[in-house]
């Protein structure tokens, strides 16, 4: 009797699907590395001149082509503040931006807080040199995912978005879908739908590249070597301030991205990036 | 509970953890060596993509309206001070070490040498960029003219400021007289220069006076200022503490191209 009420009540095999192959994985989490360490250590390296530009130039005295600035300054009731400004827009940021505790708890005029920062203390040289050490990481990781995609098709048959699939009703659609949380299922769970692979293209196509391109620009022996990189983005300022917007954004998606796992299930999601496989959620009866 | 603070709950979370993991490793020898290789790897892939590349010269109305003087912006040696008295009248460049005819040039014959003006960008390892016209003859000739031995392979400059460092950097900052060095294919690049001249004006003191090296596919801390002496070595060891100039002995890269 008991036997035969737990056979009927076993749910059916669990369908599994090899969704990432080694190399995809592999490359994922050195990129996962290589981000983490290019960001704290790019804001290291933003904290020592914590301003942005546009153009050719930049510098303490060229207030019009400075768009962006975070700093410390006395406010009206004798404290210091921090201060963010974007353009004419201007947020008090005091205890994150321009002022934050030190690691000995004192308030200190500062760009991007300690906790952020690689090393957590104030140190260029060595910011610099995690940054570019892991910089050749990154770029040598990309080409290794860009090579292998193309060969493979994957970059072709699961990342770039078809013609179709670009329609302003599937976009919607699948922005109707997300907003009620609902995940595809069955055999639509085996592949990406239009949001993500938009957020995924734009990553590896647009930002990443951006990001390496930009970085190139600001470096001046590359840039005499290849000039054309100074006209691509208008100028070594304006490709400073690009860096930094492209990095804002990988940040953002970063945050979606995770935030994504965390909805679709963090089990099943993170263990397909690292043994392959993805256990295919059942169709709703 | 008032012992509990942010910092120390923070401190025991994950990110604190990986927070002291990192900066224990940036502190370690070598792992700052392993860090260290990526610089020779950047130097050896723009010497491939670029060993005689001319950096970008721009046009006068892209010049900056005010070029920031930034490390030394005066030297308060006596010795100095009397130059700048009499207008470098007697002041001597000297030219030395491993070469065949060892030279001494007052600032009027470096004038008198055939000129290069060049309006280039100055990127200062901090971040920002100035835009200025800079004139002088090439080093390359000079080098030329004292004959250099073949075991010579880079020139150092020897400044006469002594520096005590910048805040902005951060990091280990002793005060030390100011040096820095490059390989003999930026020496003899036809935009390294000595120059006396910025902005059509005779160069200022915050800017180096009598003469700053121009040295224009490198970082501002390439370009040192006050140059009292070139000496032409095998090795860069004998100068500081042998890593070729006063910010890489204090971890910054010595071939600043990036």
């Amino acid at each position: 009797m008991a036997t035969a009420a737990s056979v009927t009540l076993d749910p059916p095999p669990r369908q599994t699907f090899y969704r990432h192959a080694l190399l995809t994985r592999l490359t994922h989490w050195i990129n996962v590395i290589a981000m983490l360490v290019l960001l704290g250590s790019g804001l290291q390296i933003f904290n020592a001149h914590p301003a942005l530009y546009w153009g050719q130039y930049g510098a303490d005295a060229d207030n019009a082509r400075r768009w962006l600035e975070i700093g410390a300054v006395d406010g009206a009731d004798g404290h210091a503040h921090g201060k963010l400004r974007i353009g004419s827009l201007m947020i008090d940021t005091t205890g994150v931006l321009g002022l934050s505790r030190g690691s000995d708890g004192e308030l200190t005029a500062i760009g991007f807080p300690h906790q952020l920062t690689l090393p957590s203390y104030r140190d260029l040289a060595t910011g610099r040199r995690w940054h570019f050490f892991f910089a050749w990481v990154l770029i040598l990781n990309g080409l290794t995912y860009l090579g292998a995609g193309l060969i493979s098709g994957h970059l072709r048959k699961d990342i770039l978005p078809r013609l179709k699939e670009l329609s302003p009703a599937n976009i919607a659609h699948d922005i109707w879908t997300h907003a009620r949380l609902q995940f595809p299922r069955g055999e639509d769970a085996k592949r990406y739908h239009i949001l993500q692979k938009l957020a995924y293209a734009g990553v590896i196509f647009v930002l990443l590249p951006a990001m390496v391109l930009t970085g190139l620009t600001m470096s001046p022996s590359n840039a005499a070597a290849w000039g054309w990189l100074i006209d691509l983005f208008g100028g070594r300022q304006s490709a400073r301030s690009i860096h930094f917007i492209s990095a804002m954004g990988l940040v953002g998606f970063v945050v979606v991205h995770l935030l994504m796992v965390l909805l679709a299930g963090p089990i099943n999601e993170v263990r397909s990036m690292i043994t392959g496989w993805f256990i295919i959620p059942e169709e709703k009866p | 509970m008032s012992i509990i603070t942010r910092r120390s709950l923070f401190s025991i979370g994950a990110g604190g953890l990986l927070l002291s993991g990192c900066d224990k490793l940036s502190n370690a020898q070598g792992f700052q060596s392993v860090l260290g290789q990526a610089e020779g790897a950047t130097e050896r892939w723009q010497r491939l993509i670029g060993r005689n590349a001319l950096a970008r010269e721009f046009s006068e109305d892209q010049i900056s309206p005010v070029f920031k003087a930034n490390g030394s912006k005066s030297v308060d040696t006596d010795d100095y001070l009397a130059h700048v008295e009499s207008g470098f009248a007697n002041w001597r460049l000297s030219v030395d070490g491993l070469v065949a005819k060892p030279l001494s040039l007052s600032l009027a014959t470096l004038r008198a040498l055939p000129q290069r003006t060049q309006i280039t960008r100055h990127d200062c390892v901090e971040g920002w960029s100035a835009i200025g016209k800079w004139t002088g003859p090439q080093l390359g000739p000079i080098l030329k003219a004292a004959g250099i031995l073949p075991a010579a392979r880079y020139a150092v400059f020897l400044c006469a400021d002594n520096y005590s460092g910048e805040p902005a950097k951060g990091g280990d900052q002793s005060a030390g007289l100011y040096y820095e060095s490059i390989d003999l294919i930026d020496a003899f690049h036809p935009q390294t220069i000595l120059a006396h001249t910025m902005n059509g004006s005779t160069l200022s003191v915050a800017h180096g006076a009598p003469i700053r090296l121009r040295v224009e596919r490198q970082l501002g801390y390439k370009h040192a200022k006050y140059v009292m002496a070139i000496k032409l070595v095998n090795n860069l060891a004998g100068f500081g503490a042998g890593k070729g100039g006063y910010w890489p002995d204090r971890g910054y890269e010595w071939f600043a191209g990036i």
